[in-house]
């Protein structure tokens, strides 16, 4: 039982960090500033739940594993949310899809 | 068991660091810092669990709370940057 | 292979630091610094120093980010360029880095046992600190008791700190004829227009100040104290000041109770020594204040790091309100 354990949560954590790094190349070569936003949310998402269950599976039943389910919790509360309002204010400040600076040039960028 | 996953989160770290100093724009690199915060949640966990101490999760849950208020500063910094210039080109006219 | 991390992060700490230097947009050498404070709470946490980390990552990421960018809203953005005498300052830098680097040739290894640092004052704390205080977290015993003075001096030097950012700031907005004045409207205050950061920010506030009360509290037991409940609990209420701007957080929260707050924190320190030497002891000896001296000690712990976290909470928030009313751009 503990190995099958082990194997899950090994699992998890490799699959995990497959998608943490897999976000991390697409927000290097993605060509556009709302490509690089979709690849990095979306799999900083996925991967930290992936991650936080291998370490709860770990853990067990103790406070620890509370306080993971707390942190994957607010994780998933105010990455989106993050997300979501730098694509607004960066949609409001001029940035169109496919074009590296604004098109409305301010004097420092 | 944990060396996979902490190898691919700092080399994940390194790639958002890239990005933060070459993006284009300012948003490229409010990105790289938001995602550099999310990543570093997770080593916290992980390195808690790699030291066998389940206390510094404490750590993590804080910095999870407090990335969120630094992405959200730069943006209400665009926001009112915005608004003075608009208010000093309508007073220009 | 903990070694291979922290050597990899510290790689990573300096790439950060020649960015810093070079680049001249200031915008972006805010983000870096932000970055940096992160590596930095990822480094003290490998180190095993989880109380330094935690306020490292309470001040420097959140709060620290926000006040840089409450400063250059009120200035430029852009590095002036400068005409100093780069080859000599390098010069220096690097004679004075050679001298370092030769001085830590004769250092014990790191967490080498028998190193003088473990033998002297350390094994003393450690011993008697189950004996006297009774609590699991030593660093909190040596700041809170054994080293109270040095804990009292740090509170006043944050008091001070703050009076000083408030009569060099003021804490009303000066009528500045030469500067045009953006009337802004209530209703544009803050980030009110956009309704998910808001609502999910809103939600969280509350948790952020519960939170930084546990750390408060729980100090005794676990990574935490006042300084860094103080800084998440300031992180919290600035938070609800930028969603919601910061005349409606002048509301919620008026100058009159930041400022009791600051005075408020080093006065409950302070009495707690004296009321410590009106119960027949010396000033801030702790074993007096109940009949079980250990209780006593662990009342004095708690009261103190109430204390020194009221005065990082009112000083944060003044220097913030000091910052954001001078630009009035929340």
């Amino acid at each position: 039982m503990a190995v099958f354990l082990d194997v899950v949560s090994w699992l998890l954590l490799s699959l995990g960090g497959a998608f943490v790094f897999i976000g991390g190349v697409g927000a290097l070569r993605m060509p556009d500033l709302y490509t690089r936003i979709h690849a990095a949310s979306l799999t900083d998402t996925m991967g930290a739940s992936l991650i936080i269950a291998g370490i709860i599976l770990q853990a067990g039943a103790s406070l620890a594993s509370i306080k993971l389910a707390m942190i994957l919790l607010f994780l998933l509360l105010t990455s989106p949310t993050a997300t979501n309002a730098l694509a607004s204010a960066a949609l409001l400040a001029g940035m169109r899809p496919g074009e590296a600076i604004p098109w409305r040039q301010d004097r420092s960028e | 068991m944990y060396d996979v996953v902490t190898i691919a989160t700092l080399a994940t770290m390194a790639l958002a660091l890239v990005r933060a100093l070459l993006g284009p724009s300012v948003y490229d690199r409010v990105l790289a810092v938001n995602m550099f915060g999310t990543k570093t949640v997770l080593l916290l966990s992980v390195i808690a669990f790699l030291y066998g101490r389940p206390d510094f999760l404490d750590l993590a849950l804080a910095y999870a709370l407090i990335n969120f208020i630094g992405v959200l500063a730069v943006l209400v910094f665009f926001r009112s940057r915005a608004l003075r210039r608009a208010a000093n080109a309508g007073m220009e006219d | 292979m903990i070694v291979l991390f922290g050597v990899f992060l510290l790689t990573l700490l300096v790439i950060t630091a020649l960015a810093i230097v070079r680049s001249e947009n200031l915008f972006v050498v805010v983000m870096l610094a932000g970055i940096f404070s992160l590596l930095m709470a990822a480094m003290f946490l490998i180190l095993d120093a989880p109380d330094v980390a935690l306020t490292e990552a309470a001040v420097g990421a959140g709060i620290s980010t926000v006040l840089f960018l409450a400063a250059l809203a009120l200035t430029a953005e852009r590095e002036r360029a400068g005409s100093t005498n780069r080859l000599l300052a390098l010069g220096v830098v690097a004679v004075t880095t050679l001298i370092v680097i030769y001085a830590t040739f004769d250092k014990p290894r790191f967490g080498d046992p028998a190193a003088p640092v473990h033998q002297h004052v350390a094994p003393w704390y450690l011993e008697r600190t189950p004996e006297a205080i009774d609590i699991p977290n030593v660093v909190t015993a040596i700041l809170g008791s054994f080293r109270g003075y040095d804990t009292l001096g740090e509170v006043f030097v944050v008091f001070t700190a703050g009076i000083g950012v408030l009569f060099l700031l003021g804490t009303r907005p000066r009528r500045n004829s030469r500067s045009v004045r953006v009337a802004l409207d209530e209703s544009d205050a803050g980030l009110r227009h956009y309704l998910i950061p808001r609502v999910v920010g809103r939600l969280l506030v509350p948790f952020i100040v519960l939170f930084g009360l546990y750390i408060q509290f729980h100090g005794e037991y676990g990574p935490g104290g006042g300084f860094q409940a103080g800084a998440i609990v300031a992180a919290g209420l600035i938070l609800y000041a930028l969603l919601e701007g910061e005349e409606q957080a002048l509301r919620v929260m008026p100058r009159w109770v930041l400022t009791g707050l600051v005075a408020g924190g080093a006065l409950l320190y302070g009495a707690v020594g004296i009321a410590g030497m009106l119960l027949g002891g010396n000033f801030l000896d702790y074993s007096v204040l109940a009949t079980d001296p250990i209780k006593g000690q662990q009342i004095g712990i708690l009261l103190i790091e109430t204390g020194v976290g009221i005065t990082v909470t009112g000083v944060l928030l003044s220097v913030f309100h000091a910052f954001a009313a001078r630009g009035r751009y929340l």
